[in-house]
């Protein structure tokens, strides 16, 4: 049982790792799909816990994965998660680093660079309401969501600011 | 594995020789102290001025690289330019150091709150947390579309994906392999034609 969720583990992320295009938060929406919605391996609520904790710790998003993988298989599948999620991206980029450094600024470069950027864009928004939908919290989550987004996109304050607001804020609630 | 400075490629300027731990440790610091963006202009500033590891222009050919290429960049670059100092091996340490502390990292964080979890206020605090965090993540994506949705077939294409993967539930395989080659083949096409 518990190496079928492994292999499963593997089977889903590896792929993923490749199609991260604009980073690890652009997979999100799928990693979701799969592993919440499909295979329910994961809840709702631990994923909304496995991306905070991420955005509170330091290192990339992509480390959620890692969480995910411990809360489907245990500390195995937290190492099965975690190469499947950077061992692939990681073994094409060593492939590919030395015909692109000997073609550096070739215009395929270029292109590849350019044309994924909406994609990435895209994926990073969808990743976002995927997130939101995940939480399902009321009007206080869509108004702390709301500040923080006008708040990073017109000041450069550490994010771990917000976070640590977002979270007392809701504290306080308990108050009133 | 051998690091493969005397191949018959060799890499064009000679970076200096930089031990396997050296490696490991700088990148382990850059990955335990990066909290959300501007971890790659730390880097440039770490790899590039304090320890004159590689030139500027090396770092920004791997920065074009870590940024095209799948997987995440804070992984990628380390990648790269580990991989110039000290071939696989290299490239080995520099991802280990951003992957695994920070790693570390995540796993306690994640015990203290499933240590807290019975409590009624450590729900409330994650959910908080959550709302702020999803605040982040909307911000970055903004920022990332703000450069794309001045021209159509990029704005187009934006849209198309965020419809497709975010609403309407689309296989992201199938999306890619759709909207991949026609935004690539564009902006080739762009690239040829200045």
């Amino acid at each position: 049982m518990k190496d079928n969720i492994l292999l499963t583990l593997l089977v889903i992320i590896a792929p993923l790792s490749l199609m991260s295009v604009g980073g690890g938060q652009a997979i999100l929406p799928e990693v979701h799909r799969q592993i919440v919605l499909n295979l329910g391996l994961v809840t709702e609520t631990q994923f909304v816990t496995d991306f905070t904790i991420s955005k509170m710790a330091p290192g990339p998003t992509s480390l959620m994965i890692s969480l995910m993988g411990w809360q489907a298989a245990g500390w195995q599948g937290m190492v099965v998660a975690t190469i499947a999620i950077f061992a692939p991206s990681s073994i094409l980029l060593l492939l590919m680093a030395r015909i692109w450094s000997r073609h550096s600024g070739a215009a395929w470069q270029k292109a590849v660079e350019s044309g994924l950027a909406p994609i990435a864009a895209g994926l990073i928004l969808a990743s976002t309401l995927t997130i939101a939908r995940a939480l399902g919290g009321g009007w206080l989550a869509a108004f702390v969501s709301l500040v923080v987004t006008v708040v990073m996109m017109a000041t450069r304050i550490n994010p771990l600011w917000m976070i640590a607001a977002g979270a007392g804020l809701f504290m306080l609630t308990e108050l009133v | 594995m051998q690091p493969d400075s005397a191949s018959s490629t060799p890499p064009p300027a000679g970076p200096p020789i930089v031990s396997l731990l050296e490696i490991a440790t700088a990148f382990g610091r850059i990955g335990t102290t990066s909290f959300g963006g501007a971890v790659t202009s730390w880097m440039m500033r770490e790899v590039v001025w304090n320890k004159r590891w590689l030139t500027e222009d090396e770092f920004l050919t791997g920065l074009a690289m870590a940024q095209a290429l799948p997987g995440v960049n804070v992984v990628n670059l380390p990648l790269w330019i580990g991989y110039r100092l000290a071939g696989v091996p290299g490239a080995l340490a520099a991802a280990s150091g951003v992957i695994f502390p920070p790693g570390m990292f995540i796993a306690i964080f994640y015990a203290f709150y499933a240590m807290l979890s019975r409590y009624h206020e450590t729900a409330l605090a994650l959910q908080g947390a959550a709302a702020a965090a999803i605040g982040l993540s909307l911000a970055m994506g903004l920022r990332a579309a703000r450069r794309q949705v001045r021209k159509v077939i990029p704005a187009l294409i934006l849209v198309a994906t965020f419809v497709a993967v975010g609403v309407l539930h689309q296989s992201m395989l199938m999306v890619l392999l759709a909207l991949a080659p026609i935004s690539v083949g564009h902006a080739y096409w762009e690239v040829k034609r200045l």
